[in-house]
């Protein structure tokens, strides 16, 4: 039994696009490049042509939304609401240039057909994240990026590998069943509902106060494992072993964001922020965020390792994200959606980057960085402009975050997240301009580690393009914040329906 | 076709064939696969034929029980046939290639490809005599007749509604499965094949000792007439506690399991699939109809909560045991023993009136799911005994490399059996974890996510090896591409299935007992009915009745009373299509609430339906 | 039926039973445990006919009588398939006695020691 209605082979599409795409090259032949090459591009570029449909049809206000038969009484849905909209796009966007990436990040390595394989189920279970219309949905497509994760994280293969998957799963896995145990909890409270502006827990407010502030502290453990809220964030570094595509997508695409998202869900569309505000869990929630975004700096702060520092600056990055929706009103909400877009941007150039000097010139630390903007100036072009962004420096993406996030908290009277703020965008910048500092102004050693030559470019071209089209998106997305075509005027659609009357 | 030929084809089929394949060994691959073919359709029709008419009985020559036998086709039932046949067609399929092309592997995890000159060989010719006098091999040879045999005895024991039928089927059931075991020859085999008998033997005898008991109180042996005259008393009790424990030790219930894990470990690939998938189910399945069935009226919470935590105890013991041992096929057979662990659970959360149904479902989902995921996995364990002629966990790095299906399969089949979404073990595991929460038996929650977790421990040791670097690859002996995707397809289905969940838990509610499908009985189900007249022929009347005509059941009710529009007997068969009022209080006493917990749970689908497609 | 009451038959049955569940957890010879078995099986067939006569005078009960001869068919088919299996087992281990090892099934012992037996 299937519901259908217009434009119905939309939703399905967006996930069939990237899974049948996955199953096919699982099963092609190692050496069959070009096919898989084209078959990558070509499901990535549907997806995107698919989203783009979809978000036509929004704006003409149609209504997309799938159920299908799958536990008793309670429906495998699909919906497309205006959250979902934002994590999709986000997603499609990222994956199509994160997908041209690898192609030229993996050339010639072994497994290809494996890696691209898992590569395109991890953005299926992405993308479904994003559609799914009630927890069950969400459940189903959380576990699948779990598990398609894993042979990504492990690619190389190395006992460092292996044993960073481990740690990956270890946290992944027991994090799933606590969410599991809080799906299955509400479910049996609620009933099956789905997800909805406002939240769906009016009716229990007052006879099941304390079970719902239980679920929401299992919610909370249970999606925070992804969104590596500390202390549940220890897998995180861990998994800094995976080859840069891979790292890319866990930092900025799929599984952190899918965590983030995943507590905006639960904040926004389960609990409704005024419902948590008055159960008073979001006080704890947003102490935990700023525990986090301050532990992550510091951390940040004393990682040699390029990607390690990127790695714990992520654990700081994704709980402004928890923190905006963690503090009451509108001004908040929208710095903390705003971000969901701005960190993906921002982080995705950064590990683009990271991953051009590791395979251009064997550049893996900060310290070996000297003079790497005269060698490589474009990527390291896009690589200060995320930074930048990063810091909040104005007009990129990361400062329209952090003023946002800062009226917010200083509207809901929370004053010390100011300070919490501040001191992150210092730290920020701590660990950033250095780097930025050795790139552009130290001169290039002699002999680079372990340099490799692509033609005419300083590098690949895929590994390239990549790169400046994400840092393009992040001055786009600060400079023409107040345009019609940004995530933030789409943000403001989302947290209009959140408060509105 | 309709019922009675179905019926009978299911189980007269695959008999012929086996003795066929018997007489004509070089037949038995052929033989296997037109009966596996014809089961599959009639199988197909009679779920078609249950779904639309409910439950269906049928009396061989007439002869009605005690004396005759009968058999009866309800959700249940067709939901195990279902199974069987889903393990069968796949092991039909798998098996020649896996005789085909393998010399006897006695002992895999001593011998390597060298076999030819370890000192064992020569020192023990009568099991290393391999083949017959006419050079086919020995194990092909009485493989076909054996597994037909044992498709057979499962097809009978779905379908039999008497306890002492169900007595022969098991024997059966037994007897194959032991032979089974026996026939990868060697000194494992064949000791485990002996202690599996001794186990087999001696619980059959128990539990027939039960049903002597069962017939000295009850003067009868017939499934639904049992649910109407058991009274709780000390002969039943002892009676049902006999059955009990020997239906538990078959089914490798903790700490009865010992047996299990040589006798698994150690039988060729398909044996092993065959034997973890479905026989250990059909004492399960027995245990099902003696508690939910025939004597609920005798099952105390305490008893039901006794048989939970062993399978709790199961579940946490056979998972730690998985995490242990060195050899693949070991792990596996502990797995079994936790996974079943799951399906026990099912007796403290079905019994209660409160969202019995979800943990009915959830159980017996549980328990297909395991089913398909198991026998995937046995058939990839038997895949790379194949290509590395052993199974020890420690040196898989190379192999799965050489095998990427068989890989995939594994995991596949991996998140079954952890319960990840959205596989059938998940559905499984949602619907008993619900109805532990509605019941507030959170005790179970907690061994359930516990055993998930260490499943997953479990599964990923040998999954690991699939993605470590090797620096010289091993070249392994290729593979039959059948035999890869085989499994495979098992292990889709094992995922896929989820999404069947729905359906499964429609097919199980046709004449679910009323033990479980009620919301609001507590004392034994068919109690308002021992004063009323039954729409069941009281058996005195039947074996005066029972001539060659009266083959319709409803040809043997008595003149005063209205046929039902279905041609059944049984009472929990009028919930689809409930017969006049007039003389059916049996009936509709049990029926008329689980009527109303299916309508609400329709009520229930359609809302949320109607929100999302809105 | 005999005066003294079913009571009797009903008892020795049992004892039977118990007698040939003792044997065959006491004794690891598989001839043995074969007439343990069988001895079980009697006990349990005794149980069966007494309770086929449990209203003294009447006609007993035929249902029974039907039920233990199947059962014997079984027990036979069982019988045969243990002697089979025990008579396979010697050559292949080398031994007459099946040691008691629950959940080690590796380690083939040496063979040749024992060959004479």
């Amino acid at each position: 039994m299937v519901g259908v209605n217009a434009h119905q082979v939309i939703l399905p599409g967006i996930l069939l696009s990237s899974f049948l795409t996955g199953v096919i090259i699982f099963f092609l032949k190692e050496e069959k490049h070009r096919l898989r090459t084209w078959l990558n591009l070509l499901g990535a570029g549907l997806k995107l042509v698919l989203v783009a449909a979809l978000l036509a049809g929004i704006f003409q206000g149609q209504h997309y939304s799938l159920t299908m038969d799958f536990l008793p009484g309670i429906p495998f849905a699909l919906g497309a609401d205006a959250n979902s909209v934002l994590f999709v796009t986000l997603s499609t966007v990222l994956w199509f240039w994160t997908t041209l990436y690898a192609v030229g990040y993996l050339e010639d390595s072994p497994h290809r057909s494996r890696f691209f394989g898992f590569f395109s189920l991890c953005v299926t279970a992405t993308t479904g994240i994003a559609l799914s219309a009630n927890l069950v949905t969400f459940l189903v497509f959380y576990e699948l990026l779990t598990v398609s994760t894993y042979p990504l994280v492990v690619h190389r293969g190395t006992r460092e590998a292996m044993r960073g998957g481990r740690m990956y799963l270890a946290y992944t896995l027991a994090g799933g069943t606590v969410l599991l145990l809080a799906v299955v909890w509400f479910c049996h409270l609620a009933g099956p509902v789905g997800f909805k502006e406002r939240g769906v827990i009016e009716v229990l407010m007052v006879s099941h106060r304390g079970q719902l502030q239980m679920l929401f502290v299992l919610f909370m453990a249970g999606i925070g494992v992804k969104a590596a809220i500390v202390p549940l964030h220890g897998w995180l570094p861990k998994a800094m072993v995976a080859p840069a595509p891979v790292s890319a997508l866990l930092h900025a695409v799929a599984v952190v964001k899918a965590g983030a998202f995943g507590i905006v869900r639960v904040v926004y569309d389960v609990y409704g922020v005024e419902n948590a505000a008055r159960l008073g869990v979001l006080q704890p929630l947003a102490v935990a965020a700023a525990v986090t975004i301050l532990y992550g700096s510091t951390r940040a702060l004393f990682q040699d390792e390029l990607k390690k520092r990127l790695a714990f600056s992520t654990v700081s990055q994704v709980s402004y994200i928890v923190l905006g929706a963690a503090i009451i009103g509108p001004l908040a909400t929208l710095g903390g959606l705003v971000h969901l877009v701005h960190q993906g941007l921002m982080k995705i150039t950064l590990f683009f980057g990271a991953g051009n000097y590791a395979e251009t010139l064997g550049v893996h630390r900060v310290s070996e960085m000297n003079g790497v903007g005269r060698r490589m100036p474009l990527t390291t072009a896009a690589f200060s402009v995320a930074a930048l962004g990063m810091i909040g420096v104005p007009p990129l993406a990361g400062a329209i975050t952090k003023s946002y996030l800062n009226q917010g908290a200083a509207a809901a009277g929370e004053h010390w997240v100011g300070l919490v703020l501040t001191a992150s965008s210092l730290l920020n910048a701590a660990y950033f301009l250095p780097i930025l500092y050795r790139a552009w102004l130290l001169s290039p050693p002699k002999n680079w580690p372990h340099p490799h030559h692509f033609g005419p470019w300083e590098t690949h071209w895929m590994l390239l393009a990549a790169p400046l089209v994400t840092a393009a998106l992040v001055i786009w997305a600060g400079v023409f914040a107040d345009s019609s075509f940004s995530p933030l005027a789409w943000v403001k659609l989302i947290v209009a329906r959140e408060y509105g009357p | 076709m309709t019922f009675p030929r179905t019926g009978a084809l299911l189980i007269l089929m695959p008999l012929a064939a086996a003795a066929l394949a018997f007489a004509w060994p070089g037949h038995g691959r052929a033989l296997a696969r037109i009966s596996a073919a014809a089961m599959t359709a009639a199988l197909a029709a009679l779920t078609r034929e249950i779904m639309a008419h409910g439950v269906q009985m049928h009396r061989v020559g007439g002869w009605g029980a005690p004396l005759g036998i009968e058999l009866r086709a309800d959700g249940l039932g067709v939901f195990m046939l279902i199974i069987a046949a889903l393990i069968g067609v796949a092991v039909t399929l798998y098996s020649p290639s896996y005789f085909a092309s393998r010399q006897p592997e006695s002992a895999p995890a001593k011998h390597n490809d060298s076999r030819q000159n370890t000192p064992s060989r020569q020192a023990a010719p009568p099991t290393a005599k391999s083949r017959d006098e006419d050079g086919q091999p020995h194990r092909t040879r009485y493989f076909w007749p054996l597994f037909l045999f044992l498709w057979t005895a499962l097809n009978a024991l779905f379908l039999s509604a008497d306890i002492f039928n169900l007595y022969v089927a098991l024997e059966l059931l037994g007897f194959g499965a032991v032979t089974l075991v026996a026939l990868a020859g060697g000194h494992e085999a064949l000791t485990a094949a002996m202690r599996y008998l001794w186990v087999s033997l001696a619980a059959s005898l128990f539990y027939l000792l039960g049903v002597a008991l069962v017939y000295g109180r009850c003067a009868t042996v017939d499934l639904p007439s049992l649910a109407s005259k058991a009274q709780p008393g000390p002969a039943l009790w002892v009676a049902l506690a006999l059955m009990t424990g020997g239906l538990a030790a078959k089914a490798a219930l903790f700490p009865m399991h010992f047996w299990l894990p040589p006798a698994h470990a150690n039988a060729p690939a398909p044996v092993s699939a065959l034997l973890s998938a479905l026989v250990v189910k059909g004492p399960v399945y027995i245990l099902l109809r003696l508690w939910f069935e025939a004597f609920h009226g005798l099952i105390t919470p305490a008893a039901t909560h006794a048989l939970g935590a062993l399978g709790a105890a199961a579940i946490l013991w056979g998972s730690v045991r998985a995490l242990v041992q060195p050899r693949l096929k070991l792990l596996v057979a502990y797995s079994t023993v936790a996974q079943l662990g799951y399906v026990f659970l099912l007796f403290p959360l079905a019994a209660s009136p409160e969202s019995g149904l979800a943990a009915w479902s959830g159980g017996l989902m549980f328990l297909g799911a395991h089913a398909c995921a198991k026998t995937a996995i046995f058939l990839t364990a038997g895949n790379i005994l194949h290509a590395a002629g052993h199974d020890r966990i420690r040196d898989l790095d190379g192999i799965t490399h050489a095998l990427p299906i068989s890989a995939f399969a594994f995991g596949l089949a991996g998140l079954s059996l952890v319960g990840l979404p959205p596989s059938s073990g998940f559905a499984g595991k949602w619907m008993l974890l619900s109805a532990s929460l509605a019941q507030g038996q959170w005790w179970w929650i907690a061994v359930i996510l516990a055993g998930s977790l260490l499943a997953a421990a479990y599964v990923l040791r040998v999954l690991t090896h699939a993605f470590t670097r090797v620096p010289n690859p091993l070249t392994p002996k290729p593979v039959p591409p059948v035999m890869e995707w085989t499994a495979l397809a098992l292990a889709v289905a094992a995922v896929g299935l989820g999404f069947a969940a729905h359906g499964a838990a429609e097919l199980l509610q046709v004449g679910a007992p009323n033990a479980v499908a009620s919301r609001d009985n507590n004392g034994p189900p068919a109690k308002p009915a021992s004063a009323q007249p039954q729409p069941q022929t009281p058996p005195e009347i039947r074996r005066l009745d029972s001539c060659p005509e009266s083959t319709l059941p409803g040809a043997a009710r008595p003149p005063h009373e209205p046929s039902p529009p279905d041609r059944t007997a049984h009472p929990g068969a009028a919930q689809r299509t409930p017969g006049p009022k007039g003389g059916h209080e049996l009936s509709e006493a049990g029926v008329q609430p689980r009527r109303a917990a299916i309508c609400l749970a329709r009520q229930a689908r359609r809302r949320s339906a109607g929100g999302w497609s809105a | 039926m005999p005066d003294a009451g079913p009571e009797i038959y009903l008892l020795a049955g049992v004892a039977l039973f118990v007698t040939g569940v003792d044997s065959l957890l006491a004794q690891s010879h598989p001839l043995r445990r074969i007439m343990a078995l069988n001895v079980m099986g009697s006990g349990v067939f005794l149980v069966f006919i007494t309770l086929a006569a449990r209203t003294p005078g009447a006609v007993p009960d035929p249902v029974p009588h039907a039920m233990v001869l199947t059962g014997i068919v079984v027990s036979v088919c069982a019988t045969g398939l243990a002697l089979a299996l025990a008579d396979r087992l010697p050559p292949a281990t080398g031994k007459t006695r099946l040691e008691h090892r629950p959940d080690t099934p590796n380690s083939p012992p040496d063979r040749r020691k024992e060959e004479g037996e």
